[in-house]
């Protein structure tokens, strides 16, 4: 029999996430032979979803669905996982390292007895070991690991793995659990929504980023739209944040996000040892700032000396005719 | 309130990486409080200077981890303990230091318990659930408001940038997040202070654990730099032709457009 690996998805607005997609390529990477389960839990609505996570190579699809799992919580969603955990036995678990990641991973880990490697961004295979690299020290250094008691339990970080290509002729069966969720001790009363509609900071794979050469919340405006040109999304230096130029939310660095885009766009932006901790592996890096002795341009591959509110609505013009072209 | 925080000592942010042998080397590296646990033993004084009671800061660390609990004493938290496993524990991941805790935490009677949601070197995040799971009470991860009413517990949640209003009852774990305060530098009255208050000190003895019962889930078999980045490129000319320059080399060069 093939070992199993489950997937666990997720959705946000009802759409799955892409990371959900990159977590299935990368339990084909742990067991290239293995039969992959994808997980979908919700309140509703979740035939397409589990449609879709066969069309990007899960072998078949469970569901969960229960009134309660309409908001998350690591509790409701804990039942409801580990409900499946319990039927499938599986022998390999991947999730996305998300904010639901994040929270879900270590409580199932807990109750498995098994070991965790949070946030990996790749994955090999030494013999029928799957050895996992994450980055350490806010990426200034990376660690292979192992696990080496309980199943191999992984969440990987979004945009570093590629998702497989998407085949709607891939089949697969996709069967319910029943769940029965006991009380929940924490409850979600209300969601507010303090991020810009579209893409997601973590996901993205572009991020414009703004520091204090943007001189003020005004200033973030042009870059908003230089984002949205190149469907990327606005990030901010922990300066600008703390100029209150932005929403810490948008944070990117030591202490704030950690983002992998293809193209990151640093805007007046100096480049302090604490927020390359957050951008310096994207894998392709423009700086565009007035000083040209500023630390960001000795780790950018395209740099513009220049002022920001110059170059900022050119390369606004520029990219519009790229997109149309 | 009986609040505990959950306190990791960190490499400073300002440090410089290296590598030998396979492993981070440490010595002459600067420490501090994992600046994400900043946070809890900050929100941990505010809500006891609020409803009363006693903050103790607990730590697993070595000799050397006094110094940042000293720092956390000096800020305002009533007692300290060290877990010192140095001569114990050769290895541990983020399960050991959770059965730990699970042990340390047997006998206490807890309100709250605070953690980073963080730590900024290994970054898993993991420790702060998983003792919650051990305890079994419920947890709530990146907060960044808490209040209490009675038992009631009203927080906000980041959720990449959103965020969430939950509520829930003590006991409960929660794990801080960027935004929630702003953390106080200690006083000079303060760390005064801080040399007099107790700071206890435990090895796995004292909690009954045997080594095997701690034995680590993960192993880390290697640890490397990221190659180093060249230099790129300063583009030259007008700023016109830089801005259609960079424009074309993303979309030839580059191809990331």
């Amino acid at each position: 029999m093939s070992d199993k690996i489950l997937v666990i998805a997720e959705t946000k607005e009802g759409e799955l996430r892409n990371v959900s997609f990159e977590a299935i390529a990368a339990a084909r990477k742990i067991k290239p032979d293995g039969e992959i389960v994808g997980v979908v839990c919700a309140d509703d609505d979740l035939e397409n979803l589990a449609q879709e996570l066969i069309y990007y190579g899960a072998d078949r699809a469970v569901t969960v669905k229960h009134e309660k799992l309409k908001s998350y919580t690591s509790e409701g969603f804990g039942q409801a996982v580990l409900a499946v955990i319990d039927q499938e036995s599986p022998d390999g678990i991947v999730m996305g390292h998300t904010s639901v990641g994040k929270d879900l991973s270590p409580k199932l880990a807990s109750k498995l007895d098994t070991g965790l490697i949070s946030d990996a961004v790749d994955i090999d295979v030494d013999g029928d070991q799957p050895v996992f690299t994450r980055p350490i020290y806010s990426g200034k250094a990376f660690e292979k690991k192992v696990i080496t008691s309980g199943l191999p339990f992984v969440t990987i970080r979004p945009n570093n793995i590629a998702a497989l290509e998407r085949d709607d002729s891939l089949t697969g069966d996709i069967s319910s659990v029943d769940v029965d969720i006991k009380d929940l001790r924490t409850i979600v009363k209300d969601v507010v929504r303090k991020t810009t509609e579209g893409v997601d900071l973590s996901e993205a794979k572009v991020v414009v980023a703004g520091g204090r050469g943007v001189k003020s919340a005004d200033g973030f405006k042009p870059l908003y739209e230089l984002a949205d040109v190149l469907g990327g999304a606005v990030g901010a230096s922990r300066g600008a944040c703390d100029a209150d130029y932005c929403d810490y939310s948008l944070q990117i660095g030591q202490t704030g996000k950690v983002v992998t885009p293809d193209l990151y766009i640093a805007v007046g932006i100096s480049g302090a040892i604490q927020h390359l901790a957050g951008m310096s592996n994207s894998k392709v890096i423009v700086a565009i700032n007035k000083d040209a002795e500023a630390n960001i341009f000795n780790i950018a591959d395209y740099g513009i000396v220049g002022d920001l509110f110059e170059v900022v609505p050119m390369l606004i013009e520029e990219f519009k005719k790229v997109a149309v072209s | 309130m009986n609040i505990y925080v959950l306190l990791k000592k960190t490499f400073d942010t300002e440090e410089k990486i290296v590598v030998s042998n396979g492993a981070i080397e440490e010595d002459g590296a600067e420490f501090i409080i994992n600046p994400y646990d900043e946070y809890a033993v900050e929100e941990a004084i505010k809500q006891r200077d609020e409803h009363g009671g006693e903050v103790t800061v607990v730590t697993i660390g070595d000799e050397d981890s006094e110094k940042q609990l000293r720092t956390a004493l000096a800020m305002g938290a009533d007692k300290a303990v060290l877990i010192n496993t140095e001569e114990d524990l050769e290895e541990g991941d983020q399960f050991t230091t959770a059965k730990i805790l699970e042990a340390f935490f047997e006998d206490k009677e807890v309100d709250l318990i605070l953690a980073g949601n963080v730590a900024i070197d290994e970054a898993s995040g993991q420790v702060g659930p998983r003792v919650a799971e051990l305890l079994d009470i419920p947890y709530v991860t990146t907060i960044t408001s808490l209040s209490i009413d009675g038992d009631t517990v009203n927080i906000e949640k980041d959720v990449e940038g959103d965020v969430e209003v939950i509520e829930t009852k003590l006991p409960v774990l929660v794990t801080c997040q960027q935004g929630l305060n702003e953390p106080r530098y200690p006083s000079l009255p303060g760390i005064m202070k801080a040399k007099k208050k107790p700071l206890d000190e435990l090895e796995l003895d004292d909690l009954d654990i045997d080594e095997d019962d701690v034995e680590p889930k993960t192993e880390t078999v290697d640890v490397f730099l990221p190659p180093e980045k060249e230099a790129g490129r300063v583009l030259e000319g007008e700023l016109q032709d830089q801005v259609q320059e960079l424009v074309t080399l993303l979309k030839d060069e580059a191809k990331v457009l």
